[in-house]
């Protein structure tokens, strides 16, 4: 089990072990996160002018219809629909591409420090724990990407404020109950990123 | 990036006929008028992230980070800048990028 990032005091490297079954359940998150982050989007404008919608940049407009991708893609003008409008069609596809690169940053670092690439090898031999050793700008991409993975379960689950309580509640079997623990287990992660980061 | 700055016609003013106007304060239109970057209180992210965030990215002090922090999971939202519409629109943007749910708005 891992204790989260620490900061390597000599090498200012950002620090963490994770066992091959965690690091195989945030590549999965982070290959989902890629998955989502690339559906959904926009399709060229067919009732436009064909001519004009050649010159036109054919961005995104309207709040994506996922509440995940909603949350991850928020409006930036809620009261104004025409300013949001244009707001999305300039920005979102630079924002979608950079949370996408931040995941895929995260996959990459756990697969160079040794977690075999998707159905090449089974986890159970790899009793050997990974050493994740990240420089800050990669941590920085880390820490993005695990805020888009909690925004991601916690809009999926209906995570609302103060609601602890009722995760504990669940029985032990439903499945919400074990992505709520996930969802949990990212935060304090995050939170030692955070510290490790501050120090 | 675009923008669709609806400037306000000023009310035209009646004005002595030997009285200097200011140039300056005449001439400033509503829509130089500054914007505020709004950021929200969601249940998902973290205090000490979001302080994080306000530290990295604006370069607030940790006591100024944690005082709008606080106004986020307090109030329910916080200014966390205020600049030109282009300026608010690259805020906006950025803590989009870092997962927080933040608007912008023109300043009251």
């Amino acid at each position: 089990m891992t204790s989260g990032f620490t900061r390597h005091r000599r090498s200012g490297r950002v620090i963490a072990n994770f066992s091959a079954f965690e690091a195989d359940l945030v590549r999965s998150l982070a290959a989902q996160l890629v998955e989502l982050l690339r559906s959904e989007q926009a399709l060229p404008d067919e009732s436009a002018d064909p001519l004009e919608a050649m010159f036109d940049f054919a961005g995104p407009r309207a709040v994506p219809e996922d509440p995940v991708l909603a949350r991850l893609l928020p409006s930036a003008y809620p009261g104004d629909v025409e300013s949001a409008a244009e707001f999305r069609r300039f920005t979102e596809g630079a924002l979608r591409d950079g949370k996408v690169a931040a995941a895929q940053v995260v996959i990459t670092t756990l697969e160079e420090a040794g977690l075999p690439p998707v159905g090449e090898t089974s986890l159970e031999g790899l009793g050997a724990v990974l050493d994740v050793e990240l420089e800050l700008p990669t941590a920085m991409l880390w820490l993005k990407s695990l805020a888009d993975m909690r925004l991601a379960l916690g809009t999926r689950l209906g995570v609302e404020e103060g609601d602890e309580g009722r995760w504990d509640e669940l029985p032990d079997e439903d499945p919400q109950r074990h992505t709520h623990d996930i969802y949990q287990w990212l935060g304090y992660l995050q939170e030692s990123l955070v510290d490790a980061l501050d120090r | 990036m675009c923008h669709h700055c609806d400037v306000p016609t000023a009310t035209p003013q009646v004005v002595e006929p030997d009285v200097v106007l200011d140039p300056v304060t005449e001439d400033v239109p509503l829509a130089a008028l500054p914007w505020v970057t709004i950021v929200w209180n969601d249940p998902v992210n973290l205090m000490s992230y979001v302080t994080f965030v306000f530290r990295n990215y604006f370069g607030y002090s940790m006591r100024k980070a944690h005082k709008l922090m606080l106004e986020v999971h307090n109030d329910g939202k916080s200014v966390v800048s205020s600049g030109s519409r282009e300026e608010m629109e690259r805020d906006v943007q950025a803590m989009h990028e870092y997962g927080l749910w933040a608007t912008l708005e023109r300043s009251e």
